[in-house]
């Protein structure tokens, strides 16, 4: 393992990699990048190498989950064993489990889900490489993923974390500053409704500055959501292109 | 199917709280009746029963001696684990736990940890080696909503509660000596949850509420009046404003509970 630093900001006020903290990691997003699914999305966020794959609306397995009124959504967060330092067991960890149900009420709240009865759409996430802030970003790809595969959004999810580290409040925290830091809140929002779907924390922040690190992470949600605009615009304006040219 | 009468009083829930009324009479913002009884299981190192209205926990600690993790080669081990028993309501099923009961559980270990509740580097015996690991288990009895702020306060009520075997080292092994000191505590985190109704928020729902609600939204606070875990749950949504009035009720009603409790 890696010495500890003593300091996770230096006398500038700069972080490990350089960043300010109000910063963000260099965001790429992806749309379309499996040719089998039905939507997908691929993130890279600093060192993270996150894929988001959708399948359905499609039958109900086991068909006893079938709902009368609506369809069912199904979230599968999974981290690959290669993606850690030391080798994380294929067999979901009880943080994945939780993780999955997390993002998948993160997720409906965006879905018009009564479009669908009798029917599941699934979200799978597979972590390729982790580096802080995995639910986030995956959450951020799931919802390009969604509207991939042409399910009607009431407006996209987009997922980043704030949180505290020595005693500065920061953006977007890596795995370093997640590991060492005071504190980690993830927000998921819907930016047009200003609506948050995914909220949680650990560590200790005053109420001041958990209001801090809630807006600042708002802030770094609004700025990822214009990215992932302009992710989709990337493959469907293309597409339309190639269509106008024929 | 409680879900279906569950749902054809949903317009009568959600009127009641318009007008900032609930179904059994309650205000808002107030907690169902909270009964507490400590050392109820003598087998246990600690044992705490909470009785929250009809919500009914039973948290037992146990202590053994096992490995510590490597990146905390001196400090002991908590394993908080929840039982979603299956007479404690129609909706539970015997079986490995689901992701209820995974969640339930890491929403407590979280308060607990995060906290720093438990003075770990007290439970090390040999460092990198042996250490004393401390499991948490929450058994559900009866579910009648809020089982997150019930589960928790038995949780740390049993910690409390704990006593663990006197010991020395002498060459490398562990003697056990008689009698007992209590497992050494550093803070007692209180949970709060609320749940979202449109614009209103309530404090602890009850399970009618919860199947109707929004969404919820817990808050662990420590000693200091800090937050110190935070879980959103369910297929709804809080506006930012709501977020930071549920921090100000949890505050609050943390604080309320914590001079009750005289923690």
């Amino acid at each position: 393992m890696n010495e500890k630093p003593e300091k996770l900001i230096d006398k500038k006020g700069l972080r490990l990699d350089g960043r300010k903290p109000d910063e963000l990691r260099p965001v790429k997003l992806e749309v379309g990048v499996i040719p089998n699914a039905d939507g997908s999305a691929y993130v890279e966020q600093g060192k993270n190498k996150i894929l988001a794959g959708v399948y359905g609306p499609r039958e109900v397995h086991p068909k006893h989950l079938a709902l009368q009124d609506r369809t069912v959504l199904k979230c599968r967060y999974h981290m690959a064993p290669f993606s850690v330092q030391e080798r994380k067991s294929p067999a979901p960890s009880r943080r994945e489990v939780e993780l999955s149900k997390v993002i998948r009420e993160s997720l409906e709240p965006a879905i018009f889900m009564e479009y669908y009865p009798r029917t599941m759409i699934d979200v799978f996430i597979e972590v390729l490489q982790a580096d802080g802030g995995t639910r986030c970003a995956g959450i951020t790809a799931a919802a390009l993923a969604l509207a991939d595969a042409g399910i009607p959004m009431r407006d996209l999810v987009v997922a980043c974390a704030a949180g505290k580290v020595d005693d500065t409040i920061v953006l977007d925290l890596m795995d370093e500053e997640d590991k060492l830091g005071t504190a980690d809140v993830p927000v998921a929002m819907m930016p047009n409704l200003n609506a948050i779907s995914l909220l949680q924390m650990d560590g200790k922040l005053t109420h001041e500055e958990f209001e801090k690190a809630v807006n600042l992470a708002v802030e770094g949600c609004k700025k990822i959501y214009a990215v992932q605009k302009e992710a989709l615009k990337a493959k469907y304006v293309g597409i339309k292109e190639e269509e106008a040219e024929e | 199917m409680a879900s279906v009468v569950t749902r054809l009083k949903k317009k009568q829930i959600e009127q009641l709280i318009e007008n900032g009324k609930r179904l059994d009479g309650r205000d808002l913002t107030d907690y169902r009746e909270i009964k507490l009884e400590q050392g109820i299981i003598e087998r246990a190192e600690g044992s705490a029963r909470v009785l929250l209205g009809k919500t009914e926990i039973v948290v037992g600690t146990k202590i053994e001696m096992g490995e510590p993790f490597s990146d905390t080669p001196n400090e002991g081990v908590l394993t908080v684990n929840a039982e979603l028993v299956p007479l404690a309501s129609p909706e539970f099923e015997a079986g490995p736990p689901n992701e209820d009961s995974v969640e339930l559980a890491r929403i407590v270990d979280r308060g607990i940890r995060e906290s720093k509740a438990i003075d770990t580097a007290k439970l090390c015996i040999e460092p990198g080696k042996k250490v004393f690991v401390v499991f948490v288990d929450v058994y559900v009895l009866n579910h009648d909503g809020n089982l997150i702020d019930a589960s928790a306060l038995a949780a740390v009520a049993a910690l409390m509660n704990t006593k663990m075997s006197n010991y020395e080292v002498e060459d490398g092994e562990v003697k056990v000596k008689s009698g007992y000191v209590p497992l050494p505590l550093k803070d007692h985190p209180i949970t709060v949850t609320c749940a979202k109704f449109g614009d209103k928020i309530v404090v602890d729902p009850s399970l009618e509420e919860e199947l109707v609600m929004d969404a919820r939204l817990t808050m662990a606070i420590d000693d200091d009046g800090d937050i110190c875990a935070i879980q959103k749950g369910g297929a709804g949504y809080f506006t930012p404003d709501q977020v930071f009035e549920v921090a100000k009720i949890a505050k609050d009603k943390a604080k309320e509970r914590r001079k009750k409790l005289d923690w």
